[in-house]
């Protein structure tokens, strides 16, 4: 029986350098620019080219146009419908926020590896998906300070609490108030690790039973590339409803500081 | 037992949680289809609230996902 080599699924997520070196240094930082860099590039020079292209601002649209009228309509109906017409000042953060993280996955499920390329996601990093999470929580924190002043603390009392409740309350309310960012970043960097697990274990198990016999190849190994196929629909679903939960909780949080309860 | 040995049978434990979140996210929409069967016109003015559902189910789900990464590779 053929050696089988041991395939590791959690080397596509290792970043390495594309140039520069570990001598790049800022503030004892590397500054090296990595593969996670590229793919955050790509999808920024995506989804500008995508938005210049729409921005011809004709009266009768063409389909470019209609595209990008589409993407940003569907985040002013969340917005409207989650926030009210308050919301409508938060479109242009909540489509950036949208259009950036759905290009990331999507761009990391392209089938680059075909021409020799490693396609990465970089939101199947916890630094990248957090950061994106610290953003929208900001924003949180500021507007809500900002228009309500220290009386955005009754977010954590709701109305109608009996005395004896009010201290349990608040602090359970200021603990799941302040886990947000985690679960907030966390879910897409989750959601993304594990899908982009599986896919390389069922690789795994086509190459490793086809090196161990024809027989197993034709048999496992069909079966698991059938199951791929299958599965990287799922992750394509996956990817838009990630995107998508991403800008309808940040819509959600944004509301609470909006109009507070 | 050996500490190796005990991390990775944690770590098969935990895929019982996102079997778990399998049975909440089928539940969030077994419930939506329901109530959008007897009442479409009201189905999609939810469709947010059902996102939130489905995200609120799933987290744990993944939460148990981090925990088996974090005994396989980082305990």
């Amino acid at each position: 029986m053929a050696e089988s080599g041991k395939i590791d699924p959690m080397h596509q997520f290792a970043i390495e350098p594309l140039f520069g070196t570990d001598h790049w240094s800022l503030g004892g930082f590397n500054i090296a620019f990595t593969n996670s860099a590229l793919y955050m590039v790509l999808a920024a020079v995506v989804l500008w080219i995508f938005v210049i292209g729409g921005m011809k601002r004709e009266l009768v649209p063409g389909r470019w146009q209609m595209a990008v009228e589409y993407m940003t309509g569907f985040i002013k109906n969340l917005l409207i419908a989650n926030i009210g017409d308050k919301g409508r000042k938060y479109i242009p953060y909540v489509f950036s926020l949208f259009m950036f993280i759905l290009l990331a996955n999507l761009l990391g499920l392209l089938p680059l590896g075909l021409i020799g390329m490693h396609p990465f996601t970089f939101t199947s990093h916890f630094t990248a998906t957090g950061v994106l999470a610290i953003m929208s929580f900001s924003i949180v924190l500021i507007v809500g300070f900002w228009k309500h002043g220290f009386h955005f603390f009754s977010l954590f009392v709701p109305h109608g609490t009996p005395i004896a409740m009010v201290v349990p309350l608040f602090f359970i309310e200021l603990v799941s108030f302040m886990v947000r960012p985690f679960s907030l970043g966390l879910r897409l960097f989750v959601a993304m690790t594990a899908g982009h697990v599986l896919l390389k274990v069922l690789a795994g198990f086509v190459i490793n039973s086809a090196n161990a016999s024809p027989a197993l190849g034709l048999t496992v190994g069909t079966a698991s590339f059938i199951l791929m196929i299958g599965i990287s629909a799922l992750e394509m679903l996956v990817a838009v409803i990630q995107a998508y939960v991403f800008a309808l909780l940040t819509s959600v949080y944004l509301n609470d500081a909006e109009n507070l309860h | 037992m050996d500490a190796e040995a005990a991390k990775l049978l944690g770590a098969g434990l935990a895929a019982i949680g996102a079997g778990i979140a399998a049975l909440g996210v089928g539940n969030v929409f077994s419930a939506f289809l329901e109530g959008a069967l007897r009442n479409p016109g009201a189905a999609d003015g939810q469709q947010g609230r059902l996102f939130i559902g489905f995200a609120a189910a799933e987290l744990l789900g993944l939460l148990a996902f981090v925990i088996a990464m974090i005994l396989v590779f980082v305990a």
